[in-house]
């Protein structure tokens, strides 16, 4: 089974968050990028599990400038067979799925996994539109994965619990917690993710359905209100009279 | 300038979608609701007093399969011309929207927070860190509005439910069985949230944090390291890596205030944090903050809750 892992890089979770050029720009300084958690620890260690087991290859596969390539070597240190990067700025989220739709289709793979969402932008967005793009389904939010012949069996999470179901594949799926265990790559993998193969391919032409003007940081917080441990009555007095919440 | 609103009506009618006909009616211009699946058209036209002026209901759709849906989805589009199709950003709309987007070639704004300014929307990005303005630029859009951001305000009339033939097609994915836990309050929906970490010490202790939530009808949560030493379920995890949420009110006990913590919880109208260290970083992000034990404070709380419900 040929198994395409979408990777995207994003801001290390503990980045202060600023903007530059009349707030217009994401603040790189000092920025260190990761390779987007859900992606790294849910999809990719997902697909190189099935491999492990049922055969195949896994490719990982990210839309970006050659910025990127240092992110997607510590994604192949992790394990793939090789990766692809579409050589683009990713514009938004329909310009970068076109890109990972075009790419799939011609080298005809059964089974795409994107992570639940990056968590810079958060949109949930890719798969969505990979499947589409692809007629194909796309099962959001994955829990569990397993693959027997032509049909993927997943978990999926919907509002206040799981839905088993099925699919034929080829299929787009999201991959969310519960899918699989974060794997630290060993020296061996870093070793081996400098030589394995990253192919620089260039992209189809698609043009930006949306795009971002420029950001705002939200209000500091007004101080917080302490409480007397003893005095829970006042807390709730103030929950329902000052915050009216209860 | 008519806008269609998706409404995810297999469960009855949840706040999240009164809350995405309230949005669609503050554009402006006449508000069309389109659904699926079993619900009274009774409670359909209730979709009325929230400013629809009607809604297409195609039954032969019967669960949440997003090929169909997005099919049923751009034949009503295409009948009532809309020019703004309307979601509320939770898990089915996740699955639907990118998939509309792609087939009417309109641009998709998704995590809105805001009313759009001319062609730009307000959008939650970095994890609830940061606000994106994102400009439109197709003739037609996609706004999938974030969960209360808006509150549904109610107060019209009913409106006529119309069947609908959406061509919706064959669903491609088969459900083999939905596990819910009874009478639990789905975290993503929930309004009032009690969470706790580590500093609970055990999964032994969590009866004080669900009686709490009991008596306040609120939902359960927990920090990551507790959902992954297994004391919680995975489902209750939020933060960066698990959910993200934006309830009323948040109560932490035990819980530092990570970075990634505060990602799943800074949407939060009010968070108030128990903790018996006065640096804990949480203090930052919170409106109400007690340093004390948490084993004390809690049952107090609690206490304190059924005074309040029973004088009230
Ligand atoms: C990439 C990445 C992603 C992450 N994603 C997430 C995420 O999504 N969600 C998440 O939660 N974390 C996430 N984390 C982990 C995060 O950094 C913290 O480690 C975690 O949130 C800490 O959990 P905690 O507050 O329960 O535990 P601790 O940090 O151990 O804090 C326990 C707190 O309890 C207090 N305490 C102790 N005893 C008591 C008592 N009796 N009464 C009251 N208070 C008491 C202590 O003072 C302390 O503040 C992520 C980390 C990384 C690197
Ligand atoms: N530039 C990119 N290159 C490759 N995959 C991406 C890119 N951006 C997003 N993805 C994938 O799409 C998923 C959802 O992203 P988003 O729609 O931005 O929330 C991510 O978890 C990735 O798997």
């Amino acid at each position: 089974m040929k198994i395409l892992v979408c990777i995207s890089k994003s801001p290390d979770t503990t980045s202060k968050i600023a903007f530059t050029d009349g707030n217009t720009k994401f603040d790189e300084n000092g920025v260190q990028y990761i390779v987007n958690p859900y992606d790294e620890w849910y999809a990719l260690v997902r697909a190189l599990e099935l491999k492990e087991t049922g055969g195949g290859s896994v490719t990982i596969c990210t839309v970006g400038t050659a910025t990127d390539d240092a992110v997607i070597r510590k994604a192949l240190a992790i394990g793939a067979d090789e990766a692809v990067r579409i050589d683009a700025e990713p514009k938004d989220a329909y310009f970068t799925a076109m890109q990972i739709a075009a790419y799939a289709k011609d080298n005809g793979f059964d089974l795409v996994l994107t992570g639940k969402e990056t968590i810079n932008y958060n949109g949930s967005q890719v798969g969505g539109m990979v499947a589409e793009a692809m007629d194909a389904p796309f099962l959001s939010l994955a829990s569990k994965l397993e693959i027997a012949g032509s049909t993927a069996s997943v978990e999926l999470e919907i509002v206040g619990g799981i839905q088993a179901c099925d699919v034929q594949l080829p299929a787009v799926i999201s991959c969310a917690k519960g899918m699989a265990e974060q794997r630290i790559p060993n020296m061996r993998g870093i070793m081996a993710a400098r030589t394995k193969p990253l192919n620089v391919v260039a992209p189809v032409e698609v043009e930006d359905l949306t795009s971002f003007v420029n950001y705002d940081l939200p209000p500091a917080k007004s101080s917080c209100k302490m409480i007397n441990p003893e005095n829970m009555e006042e807390l709730v007095d103030l929950l329902h009279n000052e915050a009216k919440v209860i | 300038m008519s806008t269609l609103v998706y409404i995810n009506s297999l469960d009855g009618l949840a706040k999240n979608a009164l809350e995405a006909v309230t949005y669609a009616k503050k554009l402006g211009g006449d508000v069309i609701a389109v659904t699926n699946g079993g619900c009274s058209s009774d409670d359909l036209s209730k979709l009325g007093e929230y400013g629809a002026s009607k809604v297409l209901v195609d039954r032969s759709v019967t669960g949440n399969d997003p090929q169909q849906i997005t099919r049923l989805i751009a034949t009503a589009v295409e009948s009532t011309e809309a020019t703004t199709l309307v979601f509320s950003h939770d898990l089915v709309a996740k699955a639907i929207a990118p998939r509309v987007s792609v087939r009417l070639k309109a641009g998709l704004v998704c995590g809105a927070v805001d009313v759009p300014n001319g062609d730009t929307v307000k959008v939650n990005v970095f994890s609830g860190k940061a606000f994106g303005f994102v400009k439109v630029n197709t003739n037609k859009r996609v706004i999938s509005l974030l969960p209360n951001s808006f509150q549904p305000e109610g107060g019209g009339s009913s409106c006529a439910v119309e069947e609908f033939n959406g061509n919706a097609g064959d669903a491609a994915i088969t459900v083999k069985g939905t596990k819910k836990p009874e009478g639990e309050i789905p975290l993503p929906e929930a309004e009032l949230v009690v969470s706790a970490g580590r500093g609970l010490k055990g999964p032994e202790n969590w009866g004080m944090v669900e009686e709490l939530a009991t008596e306040l009808g609120a939902a359960t949560a927990c920090s990551r390291p507790v959902a992954d030493i297994g004391w919680r379920p995975h489902h209750e995890h939020v933060g960066q890596t698990g959910i993200a949420i934006r309830p009323n009110l948040y109560i932490a006990a035990g819980i530092s205030g990570a970075i990634q913590h505060l990602a799943g919880v800074n949407g939060s109208k009010v968070i108030v944090v128990i903790n018996t260290d006065a640096e804990a970083p949480f203090f930052k992000a919170a409106d109400y903050g007690i340093i004390g034990d948490a084993f004390e404070v809690l049952p107090r709380l609690t206490e304190a809750v059924r005074k309040f419900k029973a004088s009230n």
